[in-house]
């Protein structure tokens, strides 16, 4: 299953993230920026100011949040959400192996997938606050039709999973700065078998079991 | 959910399902009983560990305009007219001179937010109307901003509440220009959109005027209870 690195062989190439998934990564990117970026003063009001008007900062932060599932749920639907909705389904199951190696965090034997399974945990924490985010935010925004406990647990909630957010977003930024393969694959797509041999062995099984053509059915 | 493509006869766990119900039903046990989390901390330990966790016991700042009206001690002048017997401009000195009024109070935000223990000092706004001598048509006071945005009103028997005050100090220090100074309203028995920062004016008037937060749809008597009548019987408010 390795490849030696002095192999003077052209090297394969297999598509990670289709043009659909890339777009929506990058999308969806730029809506959790802007949304970060607006919070933080939002958050600590003495910022306030600075760079924008408040309103702006607010109607930023209300668009963004309120614009933030639409990447995702383009992307699942629809004819050109093939390669979305098989990684969905990749995310979600799980085999025992990966719940093992989740538990002892990493070092048991592992024949990875696609993703690896803190990578497959970052993607249903990211879908899972997506929808957590959205609902408090709105009750914030439209306030009036709940109840003042409702209004201060929706607070609540809201602030403390923006900052796991906050947390798990600089993490993933960290990991992908510094594994420079996976990195080139949200933009330009691939991978080399190499990699795939490397990180994501059972992916790359299935993928040659599929004959040839690259992660398809 | 085994999708047919995967040849591993290894069964498969919908880890993913499971950990997105359960993130998002925790999310759901908070915003149900975050409230009374915060609640139980703040009585428990004080508002300093409340103070610590991310979303508890702090002020949000907002603002109408955008901008914070900024006004130095010496230049500011608190203007009393309308139905009175004694039209007077207030400056922070004569306020300051006033008999002096301070309590401690959780402000409440009608958004949800809450800073528990906060100290207020000032003169309270009954004083400031027996000062001038309110006439005996007059019916409500409407209150009027240095940030020429927003407007408040309260009916004469709110605003002789006691702990309805004109505020020069909040927090143990004078009031911020962020948080309305160097002097505001507060009243204490109504959410936050009624202590309106900047205080510049009061007019004496025959009748409550719906202010700009009530104009935008927030109820005229915001009492902390959530009723909306004019008065409200509830002792523990006040």
């Amino acid at each position: 299953m390795t490849v030696a690195p002095t192999t003077t062989r052209r090297v394969a190439h297999l598509m990670r993230f289709d043009r659909v998934q890339r777009t929506a990564h990058w999308a969806n990117a730029a809506l959790f920026g802007a949304l970060i970026f607006t919070a933080i003063p939002l958050y600590f009001g003495s910022f306030f100011g600075v760079v924008l008007p408040r309103h702006l900062i607010e109607q930023i932060h209300l668009w963004s949040g309120l614009a933030l599932p639409i990447p995702i749920i383009i992307s699942l639907l629809g004819p050109w959400g093939r390669s979305m909705r098989r990684d969905v389904r990749r995310v979600n199951a799980w085999t025992r192996e990966e719940i093992r190696w989740l538990q002892t965090r990493g070092r048991s034997t592992l024949e990875a997938d696609k993703f690896n399974p803190g990578q497959k945990l970052n993607a249903i924490f990211i879908g899972a606050v997506i929808l957590v985010m959205l609902v408090t935010g709105s009750m914030l925004q439209w306030f009036r039709f709940f109840s003042v406990s409702l209004r201060q647990g929706a607070t609540f909630v809201h602030d403390v999973f923006a900052f796991a957010i906050f947390a798990v977003v600089i993490g993933h930024i960290f990991m992908a700065v510094t594994h420079r393969d996976s990195l080139r694959s949200i933009f330009k797509g691939w991978v080399s078998e190499q990699w795939a041999a490397a990180h994501a062995s059972r992916w790359l099984k299935e993928s040659r079991d599929a004959e040839g053509s690259v992660d398809s059915p | 959910m085994t999708p047919p493509e995967l040849p591993e006869s290894t069964k498969r766990v919908a880890v993913g399902r499971r950990v997105f119900l359960g993130v998002t039903g925790l999310a759901a046990l908070g915003v149900a009983f975050g409230a009374s989390i915060q609640n139980f901390l703040g009585n428990a330990f004080g508002s300093g560990l409340g103070g610590l966790l991310p979303g508890g016991d702090r002020f949000r700042i907002y603002s109408i305009t955008g901008k914070y009206p900024t006004i130095k001690d010496s230049d500011y002048r608190l203007k009393v007219s309308g139905l009175v017997h004694h039209p007077k401009t207030f400056t922070l000195d004569d306020l300051k001179a006033m008999p002096m009024t301070s309590f401690t109070k959780t402000f409440q935000c009608v958004t949800g937010w809450r800073v528990p223990d906060v100290h207020w000092q000032g003169v309270l706004l009954s004083d400031i109307m027996d000062a001038v001598g309110i006439r005996p048509e007059a019916m409500a006071l409407t209150f009027e901003s240095y940030d020429r945005a927003d407007t408040e009103s309260l009916t004469i028997d709110q605003a002789r509440l006691p702990d309805v005050i004109v505020a020069y100090q909040m927090l143990g220090a004078p009031v911020t220009t962020e948080h309305g100074g160097p002097v505001r309203l507060y009243v204490a028995p109504m959410f936050g959109y009624k202590s309106l920062k900047w205080l510049s004016a009061i007019r004496v008037v025959h009748e409550v005027q719906p202010g700009f937060w009530e104009q935008n749809g927030y109820p005229v008597n915001g009492w902390l209870d959530g009723t909306t009548g004019p008065t409200n019987p509830d002792p523990s408010l006040t």
